[in-house]
């Protein structure tokens, strides 16, 4: 019997198929295969214990320590749980006085959150119209705009770092908001379109048509049927977005030089620099508040992860 | 026929107002990808030219000073051809981007094929870990790992001094020599990426049907055959493209290289492609720029596979 002929058959079919051959009748469900279906379970959740372990030490870790005094965090032996619990390392990173040589969290978190809302707000803006433009309308160029758009994304930011770096210059835009949002709309414009058109070609022209054949306008058919059904990929294209230009460091490090221009990537690794071996416990606690909001963006869209990075080769 | 045209009269009484609409039609999806393309073009498709010319041109501090830059002609190529340092980058580019493939690529598919076989409880447990190990900003995870092998007050000193039972261990650098450098690097690197491929890879073999491997099971196979002659060639091609994306996230890699030098590693003796190109900048933007454009031709001869397999499959 072949492979083939089998695959259609049922669960139960197949186990009378296995009966009527040569195996011993039972045999499956012998004491001893019980006890090692049994053993492999066991040694299958350690190996699931061991994996969660190592994927969540790290965060664990940055937590732990972020909640314990310095004095605890530099003591010889280390404690697994923060003991003496306390938030002053938050209050440390938090209510840090400026100074002119140094950046602080306070003004590093407001420009990360400018950067971030304004490169959200026009990205998001300049891609919806993208999307719809390349997956509602046939023209000529359609598919090379398509395929640029892949290509673009693999032209890495680290070869164009200089030159980039001198256009922002000249145009007087060093250490300053619009001039990251620029070019952080660069970054993410590629694969916002790709990913949003996906999700405007998941939403059938048919159910316009239909609402302009009701009397529809053919504006508010897309406003009344097609927006609300795209409200899902906006966010979660958003939130890509979002956790892109919140984590950038490259250009952030070339364009933000001055002190208080810092994003938040930025001040941490300067902070780490000032206050290296001295205060292990504060660095964790930025560290945690950098990591923060991504984290929870991230759970959010998580499932969408996935699909959107590897386009279309899930489907095999 | 007559009613359209004498309405179009009635509206607007100019001969040629069909020409007119069709080129208006044929205008409107440009006019909607205008800004993004805009953007693009300025943003990088001027730079990447603009890299490609300083390359062949004497680009150094006098040029960054207003000096009009001189044709040097393929001498800066030649120049970095023939230099040993660059050879030294690009062989620890490649080694590390080589070690970081097998390691991400292995766990992940073993990861998944763990996920697989345990049960809810347990599959939501490592869902988890992954998920939280992939959400950290790169940034704050290096910051975290560099405090985990920190010299002092690192965790991993004091677990290796009580596990041999001696203090040998007490204040050893992690980072100081290259190659334990690279090891913690290839650690780090891994940890944030073996989530991906490990989610990518498990939504493949959930994709694989049942019938089919459990009538090579009937046939006889076992788990390592199944594997190879069953799952294998269903998960080729997301195998393939995970890998690519890998290969390509890997070369380009700069933040957790670059910010890991600033936690104590000897960046002359440690520099990959990207950060060889940052400190190079500083002094020669001509050489500077040989090296990224020898980066981008890698990059997008890396790519070509990817970009091909995502246009058939997304049936562009």
């Amino acid at each position: 019997m072949s492979v083939a002929t089998r695959a259609p058959q049922t669960r139960a079919a197949e186990t009378a198929s296995v009966d009527s051959r040569h195996v011993t009748p039972g045999r499956r469900h012998s004491p001893t295969r019980r006890l090692k279906h049994a053993w492999s379970s066991t040694l299958w959740g350690t190996v699931s214990i061991i994996v969660f372990v190592c994927s969540v030490f790290p965060v664990y870790w940055m937590l732990n320590t972020s909640f314990k005094p310095n004095a605890d965090v530099i003591s010889p032996t280390p404690q697994w749980w923060p003991e003496n619990f306390t938030l002053r390392n938050y209050v440390t990173v938090l209510f840090e006085p400026a100074r002119p040589d140094r950046a602080n969290f306070p003004s590093a978190f407001m420009m990360s959150l400018a950067v971030t809302g304004l490169t959200l707000l026009i990205c998001l803006l300049f891609a919806f119209i993208g999307a719809i433009a390349v997956s509602r309308f046939k023209f000529r160029g359609r598919r090379q705009y398509i395929i640029a758009l892949l290509v673009i994304q693999m032209i890495p930011g680290e070869a164009l770092m200089f030159t980039i770096f001198g256009m922002v210059d000249s145009w007087r835009l060093l250490n300053t908001v619009i001039g990251l949002t620029i070019v952080y709309l660069a970054g993410v414009l590629p694969f916002t379109i790709w990913m949003l058109r996906g999700f405007v070609a998941g939403v059938p022209a048919d159910l316009e048509e239909a609402a302009m054949i009701d009397g529809c306008t053919r504006t508010q058919a897309f406003w009344k049927v097609t927006f609300p059904l795209l409200a899902p990929g906006l966010i979660s294209t958003g939130v890509f977005a979002f956790i892109q230009a919140w984590n950038e460091f490259l250009m952030a490090l070339i364009i933000m030089q001055g002190p208080g221009a810092y994003t938040l990537p930025i001040w941490l690794r300067a902070f780490q620099q000032a206050t290296q071996s001295t205060n292990w416990a504060a660095i964790m606690a930025g560290s945690t508040l950098l990591a923060l909001p991504v984290v929870i963006f991230f759970l959010f869209v998580q499932g969408r992860m996935t699909g959107g990075l590897v386009a279309g080769a899930v489907k095999g | 026929m007559t009613t359209t045209v004498s309405e179009a009269r009635a509206e607007q009484p100019t001969p040629d107002r069909p020409r007119k609409h069709t080129r208006k039609k044929r205008l409107t999806p440009w006019m909607m990808l205008a800004p993004a393309t805009i953007v693009l073009l300025v943003m990088t498709g001027y730079p990447l030219v603009k890299m490609a010319i300083n390359s062949f041109q004497k680009y150094g501090k006098a040029q960054i000073f207003g000096a009009p830059p001189e044709w040097l002609g393929l001498k800066n190529y030649t120049d970095t051809l023939t230099d040993p340092t660059f050879w030294a980058v690009a062989g620890r580019s490649f080694t590390l981007m080589a070690v970081l493939v097998v390691a991400t690529m292995s766990l992940g598919i073993l990861i998944a094929l763990l996920m697989m076989r345990v049960n809810g409880f347990f599959r939501l447990l490592i869902s988890i870990g992954l998920l939280l190990a992939w959400a950290m900003p790169p940034v704050s995870s290096v910051v975290v790992w560099g405090w985990i092998v920190d010299t002092k007050y690192g965790l991993l000193n004091w677990v290796l001094n009580t596990v041999t039972g001696t203090t040998d261990w007490s204040g050893h650098s992690w980072l100081i020599d290259p190659l334990s450098f690279y090891a913690v690097l290839t650690v780090i690197i891994t940890w944030m990426s073996v989530p991906f491929v490990a989610f990518t890879v498990y939504a493949g073999l959930t994709q694989v049907p049942d019938e089919v491997l459990e009538a090579a099971q009937l046939d006889g196979a076992g788990a390592v055959k199944r594997f190879g002659f069953i799952v294998l060639p269903y998960l080729r091609s997301i195998l393939l493209i995970t890998a690519v994306l890998q290969m390509i996230w890997d070369l380009r890699v700069f933040t957790q290289v670059y910010t890991l030098q600033g936690l104590g590693g000897i960046s002359s003796q440690t520099d990959v492609f990207g950060t060889y190109i940052f400190h190079l900048g500083s002094s020669n933007l001509g050489a500077a720029g040989a090296v990224s454009f020898i980066m981008v031709a890698m990059m997008l001869v890396i790519s070509i596979y990817y970009v091909r397999k995502t246009v058939k499959d997304e049936e562009i």
